[in-house]
């Protein structure tokens, strides 16, 4: 394998229902070093518990899935497998950030509480140094001026952009962000797509799920098409964006692209 | 026709500034009357006093009297270790209502119904007299005591009201755990968080809001139920004032004493829960609208 295609997310025949309802079938992703993936397809297709199974809010019920070559939730010995330990799955999970359709701030923080209450409390760095590092993300993400402010006073722009510097204060590896601008007001969308491209810009390994095909077809380095929990196609992202092999994925940019 | 942002329309002479009015409020009827209302009520209590049988001198003469503090500290010590007592189990119990493990789910719905099913009085006695059941007691055959030499009026008072309290704090805190977003929790872990942090960190903080105004009230009716304590003998508040009209037989006035500590006591309580509301409604009240 060539140091240059080094897989942080390889999902293999990856499958998980709920309850009878199968909503992940057969799925087949592998995301590289510093790739962004974006993945694009309609409402109920799966995108979501995809996001959600990598960083182990869900769990994954067939095939595999490995992050950083470490399978997911699991440690295989001998052929049999043992479930990991919840210390072993926070830290697990602390390589990846996720940033929420919803933000999921913690109100009852400020905006750089938010952002050093993983260092300090998880990483247990100090606060001095937690602050310093957190106001330089809020510095990036062009929010320095309202680290003191509490997320009920911000716009949901805002919100959603020191959602972005609480996940990076962890240092992840991989970047997951599940429809960040979905909840936005129009006029705000930018600011955070903004903050995103930044993030590709500097290599950040990026799996995001959106509606925003402009970003997708210029942000993306792969664009992986779903529907009904089905990777219908996958490809270069300008190539796929413009020109898709399969109808069912051309029928989605049309109909998006409606509106 | 549509009025584009450039042109203004034009001023008519009719046009007024209400900035530069005065305006006329209407009279306050209701306050008025309301004002009215209570004065009289105020004056007519204060005239039955003043004419009652009742000697003002007595009761301010027995306010500040050894036994009556004694059986005030009593009371307050009382109060805070049984109410400290019940939010622990309280939390205990509305965590281990959403456990994974069905034991430990089960274990807490019991707990609930009992302690919450049993009257509070029936549950004091029992612990009272629990030397006729086990008039010995002892940890796995180690440290072997009799029954009657711990339980003591105020031990059997303690794991009365604490349990008791624990089982209504549970459901006051479960209801306060299932009014915090799912989506707080999931952004927790998604930081590295062990379930455990995400609940003090992330979910109690939040949930605490809600939980005060109830938890405040408990922490009230736990104050006055500790005078039941008397029935075992517990020198509370309610007993110290009655042992000294046994004597004397100024009932009124002594109990006018105890009337103005609980008053005090539940005063002084109700400040700090305000100040605890205060600190837990950080981020949810907007700081310009305090
Ligand atoms: N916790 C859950 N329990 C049951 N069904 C769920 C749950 N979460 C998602 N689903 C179902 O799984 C399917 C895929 O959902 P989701 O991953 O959210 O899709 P997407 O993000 O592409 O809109 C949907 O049919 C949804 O109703
Ligand atoms: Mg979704």
């Amino acid at each position: 394998m060539s140091l240059a295609a080094l897989p942080v997310i390889e999902a293999r025949a990856l499958g998980k229902s709920f309850n009878q309802l199968l909503v992940l079938k057969d799925i087949d992703i592998t995301v590289n070093k510093g790739e962004v993936v974006c993945i694009i397809g309609p409402s109920g297709s799966g995108k979501t518990t995809f996001l959600r199974c990598i960083n182990q809010l869900e769990t994954f019920d067939s095939g595999s899935l490995r992050l950083d070559g470490e399978l997911v939730g699991y440690r295989e010995a001998g052929g049999a497998l043992y479930r990991l330990s919840e210390k072993d799955i926070a830290r697990q999970r602390r390589k990846t950030g996720m940033v929420f359709q919803r933000f999921n701030l913690f109100p009852h923080m400020t905006a750089l509480q938010n952002v050093i209450e993983g260092p300090t409390r998880v990483l247990r760095q100090d606060v001095a140094q937690a602050t310093a590092t957190a106001m330089q993300l809020l510095e990036s993400v062009g929010l320095a001026n309202k680290a003191d402010a509490y997320p009920s006073e911000l716009s949901g722009g805002q919100q959603q952009r020191v959602a972005i510097a609480r996940a990076l204060a962890m240092k992840p590896d991989l970047m997951l962000f599940d429809e960040p601008t979905s909840a936005l007001d129009p006029e705000l969308v930018g600011e955070v797509l903004h903050v995103m491209r930044d993030l590709a810009a500097q290599g950040m390994t990026m799996v995001v799920v959106t509606h925003e095909m402009g970003f997708a077809r210029d942000v993306g380095d792969r664009v992986v098409f779903m529907d009904k929990g089905s990777v219908i196609e996958t490809g270069p992202a300008k190539e796929m964006m413009t020109n898709p092999r399969e109808e069912r994925t051309r029928s989605f940019l049309k109909m998006v692209a409606r509106d | 026709m549509s009025i584009s942002s450039g042109t203004q329309l034009p001023r008519t002479a009719a046009d007024i500034d209400i900035a530069r009015m005065r305006l006329i409020k209407p009279l306050p009827y209701g306050q008025i009357i309301a004002v009215a209302v209570i004065v009289l009520i105020a004056a007519f209590i204060t005239k039955s006093f003043a004419e009652g049988q009742i000697n003002w001198e007595i009761t301010w003469q027995y306010m500040f009297w050894p036994t009556i503090l004694m059986g005030l500290v009593n009371t307050i010590w009382m109060s805070i270790l049984c109410m400290a007592i019940g939010i622990g189990i309280g939390l205990l119990c509305a965590v281990g209502r959403d456990s994974i493990n069905p034991v430990i789910r089960w274990a807490s719905i019991f707990y609930t119904w009992f302690f919450r099913g049993a009257p509070l009085i029936l549950q004091l006695l029992i612990w009272f007299n629990l030397a006729l059941v086990f008039p010995k007691l002892s940890l796995f055959g180690f440290f072997e005591v009799r029954t009657v030499d711990v339980i003591t009026p105020a031990v059997a008072a303690i794991l009365g009201f604490g349990l008791n309290a624990g089982a209504y704090a549970s459901e006051i805190i479960r209801a306060g755990l299932l009014g915090v977003d799912r989506g707080q929790f999931e952004a927790a872990k998604a930081i590295g968080m062990t379930g455990s942090m995400a609940l003090r960190r992330v979910v109690l903080p939040q949930a605490m809001r809600t939980v005060l105004p109830p938890l405040g009230n408990e922490f009230i009716s736990m104050i006055k139920m500790t005078s039941l304590a008397s029935i075992l003998g517990f020198s509370d508040l309610l007993r110290s004032v009655q042992n000294i009209y046994f004597l004397n037989t100024r009932v009124i006035e002594l109990l006018m004493v105890a009337t103005v500590w609980y008053l005090v006591v539940v005063t002084i309580l109700s400040f700090f829960q305000r100040m605890l509301e205060r600190r837990f409604g950080r981020g949810f009240v907007r700081r310009d609208q305090k």
